[in-house]
C-alpha cells in the first residue's frame, strides 16, 4: 500500500514537471534527428574532392536557380495565398461561399501532375497553343509558336500555382480571428479600406503568412518531380546527380546537408515574424462585417477568386479527366491494381495521420509557454528539430532513414533471437518514414492552435485544481479540435501525395497511387498515369472539402 | 492517466497494426524468389508470370527506383533480394561495386550472353539492348548520320535531348570519350548545347513531340520508345508523336567507328540471396527464346539472344550494329561524362 502512493506521487511529481510528455517529445525529436545524423555520419566518410568542381561548375548556378525559385513562388503564393484570403473575408459577393473551400483544391494535385499537365497543355501542339494558331491563321507550329515552358519562370508558375493554398489556409484562418473592432478603430482613426488592410489587417496576419509561406518554400525546396520536368537545376537536383549520376552517395549528403542552412533561414525567418507577437484574443470578438460588392465590382470579385482555382486545379483536373476519358475509350478497363494502389494509399496515410497528429500534439505541448517570460525551453527547440524532416528531400530523408531502421531491426533480433528485418521494407517502416516527414505541419498547425489558447484559460484550470493532463484534456483538446482537424487534413493529403520516400522504403508488391503513376511514368507511357493521377486527386478532394469545413466552420 | 491513454493509445495502436503488417510483408516462404528492381516492373510482369507458370516459382517485386543499392547494402544478410535488376550498366556495376552482388556460373547464361555483355566472373548478365538513335522529322532528307554530326553548327537551335545528367545520356557521353577522348568530347558537348533547341529536360517521348511541335528536327532518344509510339493505337498522341518521326541510327565516326552506342538492362543475383537457386533459374529463363520474344515485342528492346523475332517497327530500323566497345569501358568514364556535363553547363 505504501509502494503504491510512493509511485503514485512519483507519478505525479513527474507529471507535474511534464516530465512525461519532455521525455515522449525528446524521443520524438530524436526519432526526426536519427536519419539526419546518420546522413551526417554518411556525409563525413565520403571525400572532398568533389567540392572543387561543385563550386566550379554547379552550386554557383543551382544555387542561383533554387533562390531565384524560392523568391518567385514566395511572391507568388503571398499575394495569390493572402489576397484570396482578404478577398473571401472582407467582402460578399456572388460565388463566395463556393470560392471559400474550392480555394483550397489545389492541396489535392501533387506539383509534379500539374507540371506534366501544363507541358502538354501550353505545348506547341498542345490545346491552348492549337486555339491561337487556328485563331490566327497558321497552319503549322512551325509558322508560330509561343515560348517554352521550360524554364525557371515555368517552374515558379507551377509550383506557385498549387503551393498558394498553405498561405491562403493559414492567413484566411487568421483574418477571421481579427476582431473587426479593430479593424473599424483603424477606420474611425481615418483610414481607407485599403489602408486599414494594409495597416492593421496584414501586420496582424504576418505570422499566419509566414507560417504558410514557409510550408510551400520546404515544399518547393525538395520538389523534384517538377523541376525535373521542366528543366530547373536546383541543389536538389545537384543532389541527385552527384548521388544517382556519379554514385556518390556521400557527396550528396553533404550537399543535402548544407542545403539545410536555407531550411534554418526559412524556420528563422517564420520564427523572426511571429516573434513579439501575441495574438490571444480572450475578449468575444465580433467577426469582420464583409462588404457587399455589386454589379461589375462583384463580378471583378469572382473573377480573381476564380483564377487561382481555375490555374492551380480546374485546367490541370480537367486535362486529367480529358486525358481519361480518351484513355478509357481507346484502350478499356481500368486495372485493379489501381484498386489495390487505392487502397494501400488510403491505409498508410491514414495510419500516418494518426501518429504524425498524435506526436505533433505532443511536441507542441511540451513546447507550449506557460509563462510570458519563459525562455525558449526544451519542448520548442524539439519542435524545431522536427521541422528537419520536411525539409530534406524525400529520398535523401529515406536513405538516412534505412539505417537507423535496420539497426533497430537488428536489436530487435538480437534482443528476441528473431532473425529478418521486422521494420525495414514494411508499412510500418513507411507509416515512420512519413511521420518524421510530414511532423512539421502538425507541430506547425498544433503550435498555432495553442498559442491562441489564453495562457489564463489553463491558469485558471490548474488553480481550480486540475493537473497538466486534466487541463490539457477538458480545456485544450476541445479548443484544439480545428486545429488538430487541419492538422490532419494536410498530413493525410501530404503523405497520399508522397513519392520519393515511398519509392525506396515500401515493401515488396506494394504500390500506391503515387507510385503506380510513377511506374506508368517510367515506362512513358504518361496518358495511362493520367487515371492514377486523376485517382490521386479524387482521393485528395474529400480531405481538402473536409479540411475546408472546418476551417469554415472555425472562426464563424 | 486516461489522457495520457487517449494521446498513446491510438499511437500505439497505429503502431501494433503497422507492425503486424509488416510481419507479414517480411515474412517470405520457399519457392519463391524476389526481384529488386529499377526497372517498372509492369513491362517484365508477363514475363514473370510465364516463369511462375513454368517453374512453380512465385516471385515478388519491388520497383525500386534510386537508392537499390543502398537498400540492399543496408538491409546486408537478412536481405530478402535474390535477383537485383537495373536499367542501365552504370547502375548494375555500382552494385557489384557496391559489394551486394554474387557471382554465379551458369552455361545456358554464358551460352545465349556474348562475352563483352556479361561480367568474366558471373557477378552480372545483360538481358537485353537499348540503342540510343536518332530521331529525326519524317520529311527531313537524312539517311545516315554520327553522333559527331550532332555538334555540326548547321542545326543550330534545332536539337532536342533529355538532360545531360540522365543515365542514358551520361553513358553515351562516356563512350564518346572512350572513342574520341575527353578533349573532344567537352568541345562536342559544348557544340551540342549551343545546337540546342530547348532546355535539356524532359523525357525521351518529348524528344517526338517536340518535333511534331516544330521546336526541333532531330534529337537523340532511345529506340523501344519508337516501337511504343508507333505501335499506339491510331489517334492517341503517342501515335501522332511517333508518325511524325523516323528514325536513323548513329555510329561513332571515332575509333573504333561504325558501331551504335547501346545500354543494357541486365541482372545479378544478389549476395544473400535466400533462393539463390531460384535466382539462376529465372536469369535462365528471361534469356529463354520465348522470354526474349517478350521483351522484343512487348517493350521493343533489343533482345541479347541472337535470332530473335523483333516488331516490325524495330525491324524498320535494320540490322543492330553495336558499338564494339566494352561495357565496361564506358561505364568506366561515367564518372567524367557526368563532370564534363557540368562543366559545360549542358543543363543550364
Amino acid at each position: 500500500m505504501a509502494d503504491v502512493s510512493y509511485l503514485h506521487r512519483v507519478r505525479a511529481a513527474l507529471q507535474e514537471r511534464g516530465l512525461v510528455i519532455q521525455t515522449a517529445a525528446f524521443l520524438l525529436a530524436a526519432l526526426v534527428l536519427a536519419p539526419v545524423v546518420n546522413l551526417l555520419w554518411t556525409a563525413s566518410g565520403g571525400s572532398t574532392a568533389h567540392w572543387t568542381h561543385l563550386l566550379h561548375y554547379v552550386l554557383p548556378h543551382a544555387a542561383r536557380n533554387t533562390l531565384a525559385l524560392l523568391a518567385g513562388v514566395g511572391i507568388m503564393v503571398t499575394l495569390l495565398g493572402t489576397g484570396a484570403a482578404w478577398l473571401v473575408t472582407a467582402y460578399d459577393f456572388p460565388g463566395r461561399r463556393t470560392l471559400t473551400w474550392a480555394l483550397l483544391l489545389p492541396l489535392a494535385v501533387p506539383t509534379y501532375i500539374v507540371a506534366f499537365a501544363y507541358l502538354d497543355l501550353l505545348h506547341p501542339i498542345g490545346p491552348v497553343q492549337t486555339t491561337i494558331r487556328t485563331m490566327l491563321g497558321y497552319d503549322s507550329p512551325r509558322q508560330f509558336r509561343l515560348g517554352d515552358l521550360r524554364s525557371i519562370w515555368g517552374a515558379i508558375f507551377v509550383l506557385g500555382t498549387v503551393l498558394y493554398p498553405y498561405v491562403y489556409l493559414s492567413t484566411r484562418a487568421m483574418f477571421m480571428m481579427q476582431s473587426a473592432s479593430l479593424l473599424e478603430a483603424a477606420r474611425t482613426l481615418g483610414c481607407s479600406p485599403r489602408q486599414a488592410f494594409l495597416r492593421v489587417a496584414l501586420p496582424m496576419a504576418r505570422p499566419a503568412i509566414a507560417v504558410g509561406v514557409s510550408l510551400a518554400l520546404l515544399e518547393t525546396l525538395n520538389d523534384i518531380g517538377a523541376s525535373e520536368f521542366l528543366g530547373v537545376q536546383t541543389l536538389t537536383v545537384a543532389v541527385y546527380t552527384t548521388w544517382i549520376t556519379r554514385s556518390d552517395l556521400a557527396g550528396a549528403a553533404q550537399i543535402a546537408l548544407s542545403m539545410l542552412i536555407i531550411v534554418l533561414g526559412l524556420i528563422l525567418l517564420e520564427r523572426h515574424s511571429r516573434k513579439r507577437q501575441r495574438y490571444v484574443t480572450t475578449q468575444k470578438m465580433r467577426p469582420l462585417p464583409r462588404r457587399a460588392l455589386r454589379g461589375p465590382k462583384a463580378w471583378m470579385a469572382l473573377a480573381a477568386g476564380v483564377l487561382p482555382v481555375l490555374l492551380g486545379f480546374l485546367a490541370p483536373a480537367a486535362y486529367l479527366v480529358v486525358e481519361t476519358v480518351k484513355r478509357y475509350t481507346q484502350v478499356g478497363a481500368v486495372s485493379h491494381a489501381l484498386v489495390n494502389s487505392l487502397y494501400n494509399t488510403l491505409l498508410v496515410a491514414t495510419a500516418a495521420t494518426v501518429l504524425t497528429v498524435a506526436a505533433g500534439l505532443i511536441l507542441a505541448w511540451a513546447g507550449r509557454q506557460l509563462r510570458d517570460a519563459a525562455p525558449a525551453n526544451g519542448g520548442r527547440v524539439m519542435g524545431r528539430m522536427a521541422s528537419l524532416g520536411y525539409a530534406l528531400p524525400g529520398t535523401v530523408l529515406a536513405i538516412g532513414l534505412l539505417g537507423p531502421f535496420v539497426w533497430f531491426d537488428r536489436a530487435l533480433g538480437s534482443l528476441f533471437g528473431l532473425s529478418g528485418l521486422l521494420l525495414t521494407g514494411s508499412m510500418a517502416a513507411l507509416v515512420i518514414a512519413y511521420t518524421v516527414r510530414f511532423l512539421a505541419i502538425s507541430v506547425g498547425s498544433l503550435e498555432a492552435g495553442l498559442a491562441r489558447i489564453s495562457p489564463s484559460l489553463e491558469q485558471a484550470s490548474r488553480l481550480l485544481g486540475h493537473s497538466p493532463a486534466g487541463t490539457l484534456r477538458r480545456v485544450h483538446l476541445p479548443l484544439l479540435r480545428p486545429a488538430m482537424a487541419a492538422a490532419a487534413l494536410l498530413v493525410f493529403v501530404d503523405a497520399m501525395k508522397e513519392l520519393p520516400a515511398t519509392l525506396l522504403l515500401r515493401p515488396m508488391n506494394f504500390d500506391t497511387l503515387a507510385t503506380w503513376l510513377y511506374a506508368e511514368a517510367a515506362r512513358g507511357t504518361y496518358e495511362e498515369g493520367a487515371i492514377a493521377a486523376l485517382a490521386i486527386v479524387l482521393a485528395g478532394l474529400l480531405p481538402v472539402i473536409l479540411l475546408a469545413r472546418t476551417n469554415l466552420k472555425f472562426g464563424n | 492517466m486516461s489522457t495520457r491513454s487517449k494521446v498513446l493509445r491510438p499511437t500505439l495502436s497505429a503502431l501494433a497494426l503497422c507492425g503486424t503488417l509488416g510481419l507479414s510483408f517480411a515474412a517470405w516462404a520457399d519457392g519463391e524468389v524476389s526481384l529488386y528492381t529499377t526497372r517498372e516492373p509492369k513491362l517484365i510482369q508477363p514475363l514473370l508470370d510465364q516463369f511462375t507458370k513454368e517453374s512453380g516459382v512465385k516471385v515478388n517485386t519491388v520497383f525500386v527506383k534510386d537508392g537499390l543499392l543502398e537498400r540492399v547494402r543496408t538491409e546486408g544478410a537478412q536481405s530478402p533480394a535474390d535477383v537485383l535488376m537495373t536499367v542501365d550498366a552504370g547502375n548494375l556495376l555500382d552494385l557489384v561495386e557496391g559489394g551486394v552482388t554474387q557471382p554465379v556460373k551458369s552455361k545456358t547464361l554464358n551460352d545465349v550472353i556474348p562475352a563483352n555483355l556479361r561480367d568474366g566472373a558471373g557477378h552480372w548478365y545483360t538481358l537485353s539492348l537499348r540503342d540510343r538513335v536518332l530521331y529525326a522529322d519524317k520529311d527531313l532528307a537524312l539517311t545516315s548520320f554520327t553522333y559527331e554530326d550532332l555538334a555540326d553548327s548547321k542545326w543550330k537551335g534545332k536539337v532536342c535531348i533529355r538532360s545531360g545528367q540522365h543515365p542514358y545520356n551520361t553513358a553515351l557521353v562516356a563512350a564518346m570519350i572512350a572513342h574520341d577522348g575527353a578533349a573532344k568530347t567537352e568541345q562536342w558537348l559544348r557544340n551540342v548545347k549551343a545546337n540546342l533547341a530547348r532546355k535539356a529536360a524532359g523525357g525521351d517521348r518529348d524528344v517526338a513531340r517536340d518535333i511534331l511541335g516544330g521546336i526541333c528536327d532531330i534529337g537523340l532518344a532511345n529506340a523501344y520508345y519508337v516501337g511504343h509510339m508507333k505501335n499506339a493505337e491510331p489517334g492517341t498522341d503517342a501515335r501522332k508523336w511517333g508518325d511524325a518521326i523516323k528514325v536513323i541510327r548513329p555510329t561513332f565516326s571515332g575509333k573504333p567507328a561504325g558501331g551504335t552506342h547501346v545500354n543494357i538492362t541486365g541482372a545479378s543475383v544478389a549476395k544473400h540471396a535466400p533462393n539463390k537457386d531460384n535466382a539462376v533459374k529465372l536469369l535462365e529463363y528471361l534469356v529463354s527464346e520465348p522470354a526474349q520474344v517478350l521483351y522484343a515485342q512487348a517493350n521493343y528492346e533489343y533482345p541479347v539472344r541472337k535470332g530473335v523475332k523483333l516488331d516490325p517497327v524495330v525491324q524498320s530500323f535494320g540490322e543492330l550494329v553495336v558499338d564494339p566497345l566494352p561495357i565496361t569501358d564506358i561505364v568506366k568514364h561515367r564518372k567524367q561524362a557526368s563532370e564534363l556535363v557540368d562543366k559545360v553547363g549542358f543543363d543550364n
